[in-house]
């Protein structure tokens, strides 16, 4: 079977429903800053890869790891070591 | 009541980022609609539907009787205004959920499902920047919600549509497409067949180039804003070639489908 | 749980067999492909791999040089913590034994690292994901060190008959 890297990559709406779950807010539309690069994102043009164990989040601009979700047994595991900022609406 | 969902209205381009638990809600098929031999749009009644922006989506879940669940996520094809919540799938045959949504779901059935969610690439018709929507085959169901809350509304935004698809029976929506682009409401809808053309085809038959792009977009001048929504490769493909072309990149928002299993 | 969609069985295969499979997991005859970025294009010119760490003198071949290491066929079960489990995968490649042989050293644990920046600490027999897949080389340390997920949720072990997926499993 033929897998297209490319194919694999989906992009921050894809995880819309999962961030509501943990920020019970809309955050595709928050703007990011790369902690490795300082390039601003909107939550919904980062690369996502969600074909893992967990969804791992990459800065479009510098392709470092922003984020990391683990989801299982009832828990989260949440890394943002790779944001410095997320700026979102009060709503 | 959440902001946004009165859209239509719409008042503002402010974000829908209101704190609200999103949850698990079950609708019920009212009719099922072939687009094409692959694709199917579900029309849901769904109580209690907080209301939605053109470009949201939704998750759904199905749970089998051991307690096995697949969730996957499709973008809502009806507008705002629309009575009813649709959403148009494609299946993939060696998907999990599609097979089962366009397959064996028949009117009546429930499904569950929990939205609207999104807030990055929505379009309000309050926006009146001359619009352009690029669509690769099914990336079409989002781009379909902004047209079809275009009519609702009545705006009359220059809008065009650029769609790629890999013959005329895999269009989706063709017949309202072309019902709509016949209104002379500033709405024009540009084809291109990439893979198979009918004989007498007068549209393109190649992939999105610059030289398309080149006569179907707006010149760069004009501020348009662009949507583009497909499989990955065409989707990042059409930006950075309209980046090339002097679009800015805050101007175009873009969404990436792929088969995450189906 | 309440809702039960009607009609969905979902693409699971069989999950009832035997002895040869872990608990939670289900068999799938397709391979499905996991991944946590984009492919490293690596031009073989450039490619090696490395022992390195807690040794007197670190180890280091290019791609000829490896490739003219002694090779071995091995056939393996694969369980993916993500719940398939994939029978008789064949895999042919160096022996850990090979790169070690005539290595000195006082460490008890390894961290395989890869081209993309994975990481993850090495044990055979283990969940899938302690598998780099673009692997770069080995380092021999005297303290285990989690990687790319065991430090993020997932379980720094890792056996599949024991279910030790999530951290505290």
């Amino acid at each position: 079977m033929t897998v297209q890297q490319s194919d694999l990559k989906l992009d921050g709406n894809a995880i819309g429903g999962l961030l509501r779950e943990i920020f019970t807010m809309e955050m595709t539309a928050a703007i990011g800053t790369c902690a490795h690069c300082g390039t601003l994102h909107a939550v919904g043009e980062v690369e996502v890869y969600m074909n893992a164990p967990g969804v791992v989040v990459r800065c479009p601009s510098c392709g470092e790891v922003q984020m990391k979700v683990v989801r299982g047994h009832g828990k989260y595991w949440l890394d943002l070591s790779g944001v410095r900022c997320l700026e979102f609406s009060a709503g | 009541m959440i902001p946004g969902a009165s859209s239509g209205t719409g008042e503002t381009d402010k974000p829908t980022s209101t704190p609200q638990v999103l949850r698990w809600q079950i609708g019920s098929v009212a009719e099922l609609v072939q687009e094409t031999p692959r694709v199917a749009s579900l029309v849901l009644d769904v109580p209690d539907w907080p209301g939605h922006d053109a470009g949201q989506h939704v998750d759904v879940r199905l749970t089998a009787d051991d307690g096995y669940q697949a969730e996957r996520s499709y973008s809502i094809a009806s507008a705002p205004e629309d009575r009813r919540l649709a959403i148009t799938v494609e299946r993939l045959e060696d998907g999990e959920v599609s097979p089962y949504l366009v397959g064996e779901v028949r009117a009546g059935d429930k499904v569950e499902l929990r939205g609207p969610i999104g807030g990055y690439f929505v379009w309000k018709a309050s926006d009146e920047r001359p619009l352009l929507l690029v669509a690769g085959g099914s990336g079409i169901v989002p781009l379909m919600a902004m047209i079809r809350h275009r009519a609702a509304t009545g705006s009359k935004t220059p809008t065009r549509l650029l769609y790629s698809s890999r013959s005329l029976e895999d269009v989706i929506y063709k017949a309202e497409l072309d019902r709509l682009a016949s209104a002379g409401d500033g709405l024009t809808v540009a084809h291109t067949l990439t893979r198979k053309q009918p004989e007498g085809w007068t549209g393109y038959s190649r992939r999105i180039d610059t030289a398309m792009l080149a006569e179907v977009a707006w010149p760069k001048g004009q501020m348009p804003i662009v949507y583009v929504c497909g499989p990955t490769p065409l989707v990042e493909g059409v930006a950075s070639l309209l980046v090339d072309m002097g679009y800015g990149p805050a101007s175009i928002k873009t969404e990436r489908f792929g088969p995450t299993g189906g | 749980m309440g809702f039960i969609s009607r009609g969905f069985r979902g693409k699971r295969r069989d999950t009832a067999s035997s002895s040869r499979l872990p608990p939670g997991q289900y068999v799938v005859t397709d391979y499905p492909v996991l991944s946590a970025g984009p492919t490293p294009r690596i031009p073989l010119s450039e490619w090696t791999f490395v022992l390195e760490g807690e040794i007197d003198q670190p180890k280091k071949w290019t791609w000829e040089e490896f490739r003219k290491l002694p090779t071995e066929q091995v056939t393996k079960d694969i369980h993916c913590v993500t719940k398939w489990s994939k029978f008789d995968t064949v895999w042919t490649g160096v022996s850990i034994d090979t790169i070690l042989d005539g290595v000195e050293t006082a460490a008890e644990y390894t961290v395989q690292f890869s081209y993309g920046g994975y990481t993850t600490n090495l044990i055979p027999h283990l969940y899938f994901w302690k598998s780099a897949k673009w692997i770069r080389g080995i380092r021999l340390v005297n303290e285990d060190q989690p990687g790319f997920w065991e430090v993020n949720g997932y379980n720094n072990y890792g056996d599949p008959w024991r279910e030790q997926r999530y951290w505290g499993d």
